[in-house]
């Protein structure tokens, strides 16, 4: 029953979260910019279409109205229609959002396999230069952001040794159509593997640059966790059975060590995610983020409404789910 | 066990010593950077586009770092783009912390619909991309100086409110603050005299890595063109002049990226070091 309770509560600050987020996208842009019909149409619109415009927005009505009508438009799935281009925004925001899932799902994957490693090995060689090594190179990589990170691997990688593409997604050149937007997915299910090394050739420097500073974060704790278990009595009765080291850290310390990084992991995946903004901007990568700086630059308001509203909703649920997955793996929360 | 200690003992000394010499390099460059630079950081001569710096072939002895490719001296441009990065630096990392530290003590002292609401709005500030929440309040608020503090302010207090509240809650739990209460001190007596004190430490470090972080949300705010005014020289503005003349002129791109990464890493080193220099076990 206790389970139930938590969740129910967890749900309800969820969406209390959620209202809050939305509230905020709503006063900063409806009500600190002044007019924003006048924002909202392009410079020289006749007195008529301001009007016509402030109806259909409701904007002659009071501002709690307006804010019923709006949350009203946002949960049917109506973020109005982008100034720049015509289109409606939620279609604009979804055919993006795959763009972006892709890349952060591949930065935390090889955010995981670095900082994993790297915690394995620095625990295997504790107490060695190797151990000394690791933690520099950790916390240097800690301590930089993935706009660095991002910039320093253009340099490296993109120009001095150019191993991979520093923009775009997919090379026009390749002249392969895809029929959704899950371009990495669609490619390994239709066996084009030219088309698959080409999206990770353009995929890889930017997810390495959200990676390197999770990946260091990682390393850090699980590193930590793993150091505290092995003094304990399970891992001496491994060792008096002539398990070697490495079987012991893999196979009986990292299971017990690794709940309270998996937590960490799901909180800084949402940072990940936020990191996405600058860094497809700095790759030229057609996702969320280069969008709705775009947007920005254009003042194209509901787009730009649209784009916050929906990494909000991102972030907030994969926090939900970290909890929900916390309390399922975690049989103190789930007894107690 | 002992060599490690030693080891930590050891660096703090010469990580404070290395940041805090280039913080200080880069707060005279700023201060004189009407005096030392060579150019007008403005100044353009396409005659002189995109030379290379000193030691390459075809570098004018004249432009140290050489030329973007508008001819502006590179050398003049970073020395007046550390201006802006030191004042954001200084003044958002300052109210940031005054604003997140004050919630921050409300809410894990005083407890009660204070904390409630502050660590609600922590919750909501959460939801959003830190990045793509100051683009958007520089659509709102229109680019300049004072836009750039406000948006980080409004969107990093939770980083100080959230650190000073957990650590103001466990300091109240403590004894000496049952004795002051029992001695008949005020609460507010108490949260300025008992429990400030006790999590300065942990604010002075946490104020030294907010400067890093203000001086990178400057440049990426200069990057996609949103700080201040173009004319001006910025580092992230010369970042996005060097990443699209990357195959031409990597120089345009490397110095101030340099100049980025040692500004941020030693804010950064200067906090782990005060932390370590004030943490009384390692003491």
């Amino acid at each position: 029953m206790q389970i139930v309770r938590t969740l129910l509560t967890r749900l309800a600050t969820t969406i209390i979260t959620l209202l809050g987020a939305a509230i905020i996208v709503f006063v900063v842009i409806r009500v600190v910019p002044g007019n924003p019909i006048a924002m909202m149409l392009p410079p020289g619109a006749t007195e008529a279409d301001i009007a016509r415009l402030e109806a259909l927005y409701g904007l002659d009505k009071s501002i709690f109205e307006q804010f019923l009508i709006w949350i009203g438009n946002v949960l049917q799935g109506d973020f109005g229609t982008s100034i720049t281009t015509r289109q409606p925004v939620f279609d604009l925001v979804i055919g993006r959002l795959p763009a972006t899932l892709e890349l952060s799902v591949m930065a935390l994957l090889i955010a995981i396999v670095v900082g994993g490693s790297a915690a394995l090995t620095a625990t295997l060689y504790r107490g060695t230069k190797v151990e000394g090594g690791i933690d520099v190179a950790g916390g240097v990589a800690l301590s930089l952001p993935d706009f660095l990170w991002g910039l320093a691997l253009i340099l490296v990688l993109g120009v001095l040794w150019p191993l991979f593409h520093i923009s775009g997604r997919v090379s026009p050149s390749l002249g392969f159509e895809f029929n959704t937007d899950f371009y990495l997915i669609e490619a390994l299910v239709r066996f084009r593997f030219d088309v698959v090394l080409d999206l990770l050739g353009h995929m890889f420097l930017p997810a390495l640059a959200l990676a390197i500073p999770l990946a260091a974060i990682i390393l850090q704790l699980l590193k930590q966790s793993l150091k505290e278990c092995m003094h304990d009595d399970y891992i001496t009765l491994a060792r008096t059975k002539g398990y070697s080291e490495t079987s012991i850290i893999a196979r009986d310390a990292l299971p017990n060590a690794i709940l309270p990084t998996l937590t960490l992991v799901g909180v800084q995946f949402t940072f990940l995610i936020g990191g996405t903004v600058i860094i497809e901007r700095l790759f030229s990568y057609e996702g969320l983020g280069n969008m709705a700086i775009d947007a920005v630059i254009n003042r194209d308001l509901p787009l730009i409404q649209g784009i916050v509203l929906v990494f909000a909703l991102l972030f907030t649920l994969v926090n939900l789910l970290v909890d929900m997955t916390y309390a399922a793996l975690n049989p103190r929360l789930r007894h107690a | 066990m002992h060599d490690a200690r030693g080891q930590i003992r050891r660096l703090p000394g010469l990580r404070l010593w290395l940041s805090g010499g280039w913080l200080l390099l880069l707060v005279l460059a700023a201060v004189f950077a009407p005096m030392i630079s060579p150019h007008d950081p403005l100044e353009q001569d396409l005659f002189a586009a995109r030379l290379p710096p000193f030691w390459q072939q075809g570098a004018d002895p004249a432009y140290l770092l050489g030329t973007d490719s508008l001819g502006r001296d590179l050398l003049s441009r970073m020395l007046y783009g550390a201006r802006l990065a030191l004042t954001v630096a200084l003044v958002a990392g300052t109210l940031t912390c005054l604003v997140g530290a004050t919630l921050g003590l409300i809410a894990g002292y005083f407890r009660g619909w204070a904390d409630l609401v502050i660590s609600r709005l922590v919750d909501i500030w959460m939801a959003f991309p830190p990045v793509l929440f100051a683009i958007l309040l520089i659509a709102v608020l229109g680019t300049g100086l004072t836009s750039i503090i406000v948006a980080i302010v409004v969107i990093d207090w939770t980083r100080f409110s959230r650190v000073v509240r957990a650590e103001a809650m466990s300091q109240g739990a403590m004894d000496y603050v049952a004795s002051a209460q029992v001695a008949g001190r005020s609460r507010l007596g108490i949260a300025l005299a008992e429990i400030l004190p006790n999590v300065l430490p942990t604010i002075v470090a946490l104020l030294t890595l907010e400067m890093g972080i203000a001086v990178i949300v400057e440049a990426i705010l200069s990057f996609v063109n949103l700080s201040i005014s173009t004319d001006q020289p910025t580092w992230g503005g010369m970042i996005a002049e060097g990443r699209t003349s990357i195959y031409q002129a990597w120089w345009v791109l490397v110095f101030p990226l340099v100049a980025l990464f040692l500004t941020v890493l030693s804010f950064s080193q200067l906090g782990e070091g005060l932390k370590d220099y004030f943490d009384p076990v390692l003491r």
